[in-house]
């Protein structure tokens, strides 16, 4: 059904048809809406979940461990701080294979606190084994975290899934979005049987004490699982494609790649931007196209260089650094072509919109103007020069 | 699929932690037992066994000689005595 | 006869206070109960891949977060409406719960949940090797608050976690030593009878962190408690409502000279003084005797 809904309601509305036993989360902003919503619901008898509002993020995941270990399929959602507080709990929770799903409302990081929309908080969490999917906009934020719940509950994957949104961008905006209908949600998502959970009638030890003898083979197991995704995901979202419409490759989503000389990579809604831009240059005759990364983990290095290959040069966008080095993304683009044959000449990394500092089409323009024979390494958008004027010396 | 490592119940009885003794042993007289079954009760490693009067033993197999049973025992009917092995 | 629980081949210590107490534990709460366990000693020992001594189910996830773990647990078993006739234990050792597990026990008391806390208070943080903790005593040797020639060791009292505990508002909370085996059992029957958050902190002797022989292990639990170093209590709902009474309260040292953590306070006198008056208050505080001045 057609709503004109902000982004966090629509969330909320699809998580609670997919009928979580237990949901524990701590308010940040702006996660707040979704997690507001869903106790709401649980409030007026719309959705029979235990709601465990906890006394931080790190018990907040604590308590969705538990949960999901116990055979319940569970939720939990946070942004910035929050993720990081939880930190610990998220590379315990993929280790022990849990299937939990969260929302991540990706916002900017502290010091300095900063509450608007960046994407540092969920790529600082790509090496924890949790797979991670961006969405561009509301629609697919929403359907992301169906097929987000069916990936991760899939007896080959039982793998945790972070599905990440842009904060106040996508939680606060609003959007006309299809909401599912419980029957169809029903069909394409079967409740929840654990393979392995905490019951008298059949006990068992999880979260054991493991030396060098057996934890490695835990590491690649899980590494040969995140491969497993890069075919199961595309496999899924077909499936979502027969039962609700709408298509998604899963992986990565090209636009107007075409004959494209010069390609835009990023993640995330700043992609509707940029199709803007791109729609406008391919007006003018330009040969601009788009390369959509939906998923961050696994990183879909093939899809990525098989959609690049033939570009002349490659503008990866940014909204995150790993201080000290390339930007997180650009870094993994470029490795996805060391040591092929076909490859762009340039592959430029840009820096754009920290903090929520507004991505305009002129951002996107600069970049493409930008983006000439001269590789840019980590080139900040946008930034304020006279800013930089000042000082403690 | 490996993993996530999960133990089965009760698995450690695999681990026969017995050949830890190196010094004392317990004796169980099996004399002036009252069946109280303290012995029993405050074993650490949940192996000593009995039913009725004089009939408590320790399971050598994991006994690690730590000697509370001994400590207990209210008629001291336990004592602890040089480990032979 | 009903089965072990907690069964042979882990690897505590010879004379371990806390395997001991875990055991006592989980044989009282039955075949019916889940187990969420905080990363320590008792983790360690019990469950080291692929061998675990406990015959029912059983989850360790961190150091600090067996109180939500087992929030989750017992959420969830509320979703499936299994939860009646099914006990959730989270369980951790002093350092586990009253510092770095504070904040997650804190939650758990205030939101109600139908679980026994279990703290197996062994006075420090044995499994990293013996460093101090919030419970850890009055002028205790520790390799992070050492005796030295400046110093007796550490400089705090125990935190009082039972009546932090009791000031959460929850229906019992209750201390108890390894020293008395079938008072342990009885306090956890009685914990389960009871809907809602329980609280018990059951004083363990680590031979090794306390350096005394793994036979004295009960010897030196029970002097604990006969000099009022470690009361015995009940509160429920708030009242203190049971004391085991102490007939005479013996002189502290009777105690410190047992283990080797207190030899450094041979001859201290002046000490020795400071942590008579611990056991003398308790003595008043929790009414332990009978008399009105204490000893």
């Amino acid at each position: 059904m057609k709503e004109f809904v902000e982004g966090s309601h629509a969330v909320a509305e699809v998580v609670r048809q997919c009928k979580p036993g237990v949901i524990s989360a701590y308010p940040i902003t702006p996660q707040t809406h979704i997690v507001e919503d869903l106790a709401q619901f649980v409030s007026d008898g719309k959705l029979a979940a235990q709601t465990v509002n906890v006394e931080s993020e790190h018990s907040a995941a604590s308590v969705v461990l538990g949960a999901s270990a116990t055979g319940v399929r569970s939720y939990t959602a946070t942004s910035s701080q929050g993720l990081f507080y939880m930190f610990e709990v998220l590379f315990n929770i993929a280790g022990m294979r849990l299937p939990v799903v969260m929302t991540c409302a990706a916002r900017a990081v502290s010091a300095p606190i900063n509450i608007w929309n960046d994407q540092q908080d969920a790529v600082s969490l790509r090496d924890s084994g949790w797979i991670q999917l961006h969405a561009e906009d509301i629609q697919e934020a929403v359907d992301l975290h169906l097929i987000a719940y069916k990936l991760a509950e899939n007896k080959s994957i039982m793998l945790p899934v972070m599905v990440c949104m842009d904060g106040f961008v996508l939680t606060h905006g609003i959007e006309t979005v299809d909401i599912p209908e419980q029957a169809m949600v029903d069909s394409f998502l079967p409740p929840y049987i654990a393979p392995y959970k905490l019951d008298p009638a059949a006990p068992v030890t999880m979260g054991p004490l493991v030396d060098p003898e057996y934890y490695t083979e835990t590491r690649y197991a899980l590494q040969e699982t995140h491969k497993k995704v890069l075919d199961m995901l595309p496999q899924i979202t077909a499936e979502f494609a027969k039962t609700f419409g709408r298509k998604y490759n899963g992986l990565v989503e090209g636009y107007h790649l075409e004959g494209a000389e010069k390609v835009i990579v990023a993640i995330g809604s700043v992609c509707g931007t940029i199709k803007e831009v791109i729609d406008e240059a391919r007006a003018k005759g330009k040969k601009i196209g788009m390369l959509k990364v939906s998923c961050l983990r696994p990183f879909p290095a093939q899809q990525i260089y098989d959609a690049l290959k033939g570009a002349s040069k490659v503008a990866v966008i940014d909204r995150a650094l790993s201080l000290g080095s390339t930007a997180p993304l650009a870094s993994e683009v470029k490795a996805a072509f060391f040591g092929k044959k076909k490859a762009p000449s340039v592959i430029s990394s840009f820096v754009v919109g920290l903090g929520g500092r507004d991505i305009t089409k002129d951002s996107i323009r600069e970049v493409i103007k930008l983006l000439n024979g001269r590789e840019r390494n980590g080139e900040f958008i946008d930034l304020k020069p006279e800013l930089l004027k000042e000082s403690y010396e | 699929m490996f993993g996530p490592l999960i133990s089965k119940p009760g698995s450690s009885k695999n681990n026969k932690t017995g050949s830890w003794r190196t010094e004392k042993r317990p004796k169980y007289l099996q004399k002036n037992c009252i069946a109280c079954r303290m012995c029993l009760l405050v074993c650490p490693e949940a192996c000593i066994e009995g039913e009725g009067k004089n009939t408590y033993r320790f399971d050598p197999d994991f006994c690690k000689g730590c000697g509370l049973c001994a400590s207990v025992c209210p008629k001291q009917d336990i004592e602890m005595v040089k480990e032979e092995n | 006869m009903n089965k072990n629980l907690f069964v042979s081949g882990h690897t505590a210590c010879a004379g371990c206070g806390q395997s001991l107490a875990a055991r006592l534990v989980i044989d009282a709460g039955g075949p019916n109960t889940i187990v969420v366990n905080n990363t320590g000693c008792l983790e360690v020992f019990s469950t080291k891949y692929p061998e675990s001594a406990w015959e029912v189910p059983f989850i360790h996830s961190l150091f600090e977060n067996c109180a939500a773990v087992a929030s989750g647990v017992e959420s969830a078993l509320k979703f499936l409406g299994k939860k009646d006739g099914i006990n959730v234990i989270a369980q951790a050792g002093d350092g586990g719960t009253a510092d770095i597990g504070l904040q997650a026990l804190s939650g758990m008391l205030e939101r109600g949940h139908d679980i026994l806390y279990v703290c197996y208070d062994n006075e420090a943080y044995m499994n990293t090797g013996v460093q101090r903790s919030g419970l850890t005593p009055f002028d205790s040797n520790t390799t992070t608050s050492p005796a030295g020639k400046q110093s007796f060791g550490n400089l705090r009292p125990k935190k009082a976690l039972p009546e932090i505990a009791v000031a959460h508002g929850i229906p019992y909370v209750a201390t108890a030593s390894v020293a008395f085996p079938q008072d342990i059992q009885r306090k956890v029957k009685k914990a389960f009878s009871i809907k809602g958050p329980k609280y018990m902190q059951i004083h363990v002797p680590c031979p090794l962190g306390w350096r005394h022989d793994s036979s004295l292990t009960l010897t030196v639990a029970k002097a604990a408690v006969e000099t009022g170093l470690y009361p015995l209590f009940e509160y429920e709902n708030g009242q203190l409502s049971a004391v085991r009474k102490l007939t005479q309260a013996k002189p502290v040292e009777e105690y410190l000279k047992m283990q080797g953590r207190f030899k450094h306070l041979t001859g201290a006198a002046e000490e020795i003084k400071k942590i008579q008056e611990i056991a003398d208050n308790n003595v008043r505080k929790y009414g332990l005797r009978d008399q009105v001045s204490g000893n």
